[in-house]
């Protein structure tokens, strides 16, 4: 009785179309058999003569694989270590007549039927993430380094250069990212230096270019895909998902992706639902993604270069209001390793965490409250995944509290993850219920005074981080 | 069949574009044996996956290529080294046409440890750099993008290679196929768009899904030429795509190939094919099978005597079991292949 469906267990045998006595060759139907959800045609594999049914006609719940007729006159060309002549049909039933492995194995699980792990079930989930490494850290300033006032804007743009003088293979794909010098001109002056070859202008295609993207850098180039914003980027979140973070598990450790996703994510102005929104928990949660978030200038530039040499497809999510603001950025090389939050300011009394422009509010909020006596911890999380929830441990085993920030909704996002990590690896340590500051639950609306109320601000984050010290 | 039609009976002709066919002939006994033995190996090893299967070793979807051998066969003949391959979840048959090796596809089918991705891809998710088969994707029309991509990285290296990239006649209604279509043209990527046309996606057949059913004119729109080919006769196939290659090889940018076929098979393993008769199904396997049509070409020729098929036959026979004997027996992946592949180490 063969399996016809994945979760077929047994059938019923409702007719046969052969008899004893019959020749059959492969591909011939000899039965009918009944599913749950269907009747299904069987087909010979083999050629024979049909030399006894052993089920006949009518039977029901026939369990799968037990044998149901037996094929002789197994072919003189078959050699005899071959597996069974007919599908339903074992020649001697040596090989059926013991169940498949597959089948009858009891599935062992990784967690488990593998190594016992300590602790049993009061361990945080593993993650593919991997162990930061302790060495993980920002490049020392050198000694008598130049910082450079810069726009967010022009410290990617310079990224991306410096990244494609440096390796031929790193191009850079999108809409209006070369004539026009990019819709929000962060790609300006690279058409002149590389050319229409490595600074492409796509159609508006988002789904088919993201795709197009994913294909060349499965064939070895090192592409940069922008998204006017991320917002448009769900038109090409099938390949981000399905095509460039999966695939190295799928080929097992075959086929490389090495790929940057960026483009501005999150809130920009009156722009209203479809143009404002915060996609950063929606990436972070899938394996095979690593997603970087910045706030300042120089991150934004040394995380662009990491992600650019990352041989891993990265999300990087860029903040329109951002974007004209300037930052010191150090001369040179500047590399910031992806996987390791910054402690922006120090802080005794509570750890807020935020990624992005929020940074920027919990920074504002921080000195507010210590103008009330209390000392902030800001941790800007800069990486999303792999989340370095060490550095926020750490501080939390310090300061008892902890308030989350993101722009993003709060079910199921960044802040919830970030409290759960903590509750995993500090629970006793917190003195109060973490608490979160996000976008309010609704689309973003359009009025100022709404958008305004549906955002995080300073005073959310000033409001919540009283409550967490219960002041 | 309709009008326009390649057929390895027809003289080769100038196509719309200008390009000349080369005039190799391709008729030699060497080259009809070989294509004879490749479309066996196909259609037997897709048999005994249906088996594996049924016998629970094969497990979720797994999708048979039974009936359309002589479309990767035919196309793949004419692959140069490097040249690229994609396809989407009907995959073995492309694999096998690429030359890997029938036990790690098979052993790929059973989830075992010497599968092509080490058990984790399973039958629609398969891969060899080496053979430069870029998969094996579950996501209907993906594979079309991606193998635009894979023509883009092509022209970027100019490395004179062509992607073969294989779609149904269910994903030519994707839009992706069609973002793919305009960017290949505008950038005249070397890509051959070759879409299998078995009359049905899933269980609705064309005319049901399609307001323009003649596929091969799907590119129109994009200024693609398409031509509709036998998809049963492997040397109407051959001569083909051997001129869509050069086509796309000379930097002229893409070309359809809809190849007229069927599949013997239901969608997946769990499909009755309740839409269409089975004498339908009959009257193609009568008819219009395409190991059928070599075997009298063969025979007409007097290149292949009883002896030599049954030779044949009997070698074929040999490797599908030894891959379905190899598949049986590997091992399962170690619990501890759960979480690697999933990234890559950065270089510091």
């Amino acid at each position: 009785m063969p399996a016809l469906s994945p979760t077929m267990e047994e059938g019923t045998l409702a007719k046969w179309h052969v008899k004893v006595g019959d020749s059959v060759r492969s591909g011939d139907v000899i039965a009918e058999i009944e599913t749950d959800k269907a009747t299904m045609e069987v087909e010979a594999v083999d050629e024979g003569v049909i030399e006894a049914i052993l089920v006949p006609e009518g039977t029901e719940e026939v369990k799968v694989n037990t044998p149901i007729a037996r094929l002789s006159g197994e072919a003189s060309a078959a050699p005899p270590q071959s597996q069974p002549a007919a599908a339903p049909a074992p020649p001697e039933g040596e090989h059926l007549d013991a169940p498949p492995a597959a089948v009858t194995e009891p599935r062992s699980s990784p967690f488990g039927g593998g190594e016992p792990r300590s602790g049993g079930g009061g361990q945080p989930p593993q993650t593919s993430e991997g162990k930061p490494k302790p060495a993980l850290r920002d490049p020392e300033l050198p000694e008598g380094v130049k910082l450079v006032k810069t726009t967010l804007r022009d410290a990617l743009r310079d990224a991306m250069a410096e990244e494609m003088r440096r390796d031929e293979t790193v191009f850079l794909m999108g809409e209006e990212v070369a004539q026009y010098q990019g819709a929000y001109k962060v790609s300006r002056g690279l058409l002149e230096e590389f050319g229409d070859r490595r600074v492409i202008d796509t159609p508006i295609t988002e789904h088919g270019f993201a795709g197009l993207g994913v294909g060349a850098a499965m064939a070895g180039l090192k592409p940069i895909i922008e998204f006017m914003t991320f917002n448009f980027a769900m038109q090409a979140i099938d390949h981000i998902i399905n095509s460039a973070a999966k695939t190295l598990y799928m080929s097992g450790g075959q086929i490389k992706c090495s790929v940057v996703f960026r483009g501005p994510n999150g809130a920009a102005a009156r722009v209203g639902a479809q143009h404002s929104q915060d996609y950063s928990a929606w990436y972070a949660q899938v394996p095979g993604l690593k997603v970087v978030a910045p706030y300042d200038a120089a991150d934004a530039k040394g995380l662009l270069k990491a992600a650019i040499r990352d041989p891993n497809p990265v999300v990087f999510l860029e903040h329109e209001m951002l974007y004209g603001v300037e930052f010191d950025v150090p001369e040179g090389d500047w590399v910031v390793p992806i996987g390791k939050a910054r402690v922006r300011r120090e802080g005794t009394d509570v750890t807020i965490t935020a990624h992005s422009r929020a940074v920027g509010l919990a920074l504002e909020a921080a000195e507010r409250l210590a103008g009330e006596g209390i000392e902030a911890e800001v941790i800007d999380l800069r990486t999303l995944r792999p989340l370095d929830h060490e550095t926020v441990v750490e501080s939390v085993k310090k300061t008892n509290r902890l308030v989350t920030v993101e722009e993003g909704w709060g079910p199921m996002g960044v802040g919830a993850e970030v409290i759960a990590r903590v509750l995993e690896h500090a629970f006793d340590y917190l003195d109060a219920p973490p608490a979160r500051v996000c976008q309010e639950d609704v689309p973003m609306p359009y009025a100022a005074n709404l958008e305004a109320l549906s955002l995080p601000s300073v005073d959310k984050i000033v409001k919540a981080v009283k409550a967490v010290c219960y002041r | 069949m309709a009008r326009g039609q390649a057929s390895s009976t027809s003289k080769r002709k100038k196509n719309d574009t200008g390009v000349i066919s080369d005039n190799t002939d391709p008729m030699t006994q060497e080259s009809l044996l070989k294509f004879y033995r490749d479309m066996l190996l196909i259609r037997r090893f897709e048999e005994r996956a249906g088996q594996l299967y049924g016998m629970g070793l094969i497990g979720g979807f797994c999708h048979l290529y039974i009936g359309q051998e002589a479309i990767a066969v035919g196309v793949q003949s004419i692959k140069q080294p490097g040249d690229q391959v994609i396809t989407g979840y009907r995959d073995h048959g492309h694999m096998l046409a690429c030359g890997m090796d029938p036990k790690e596809v098979m052993a790929e089918l059973t989830g075992r440890f010497t599968g092509s991705s080490k058990g984790k891809g399973g039958s629609m998710h398969m891969f060899s750099t080496q053979a430069d088969f870029y998969g094996g994707h579950g996501i209907v029309g993906a594979q079309v993008s991606l193998g635009t991509g894979l023509a883009l990285a092509n022209k970027y290296k100019a490395n004179k290679k062509v992607a073969f990239t294989y779609f149904g006649d269910g994903a030519a209604n994707q839009g992706q196929v069609y973002e793919s279509f305009n960017m290949a043209t505008i950038w005249k990527l070397p890509v051959v768009y070759v879409i299998e046309n078995n009359q049905y996606a899933m269980g609705t057949s064309i005319e049901r899904s399609s307001s323009e059913t003649h596929l091969y004119k799907r590119g129109a729109s994009f200024r693609i030429p398409g031509e509709e080919v036998d998809g049963m006769d492997v040397l109407a196939v051959q001569a083909a795509a051997r001129k869509a290659a050069e086509h796309a090889r000379s930097g002229e940018g893409p070309y359809i190939l809809e190849m007229k076929t069927y599949r013997y098979r239901g969608h997946s393993m769990s499909d009755p094919a309740k839409y269409r008769t089975r004498e339908e199904v009959d009257e193609v396997r009568k008819t219009r099978d395409p190991i059928d049509h070599l075997q009298e070409l063969l025979e007409q020729k007097g290149w292949a005597d009883e002896a030599a098929l049954k030779a044949i036959d009997a070698e074929v026979k040999r490797i599908v079991a030894d891959a379905a004997e190899f598949a049986r027996t590997s091992p399962e992946p170690e619990l501890s292949e759960l979480y690697t592949d999933v990234y890559l180490e950065a270089a510091q």
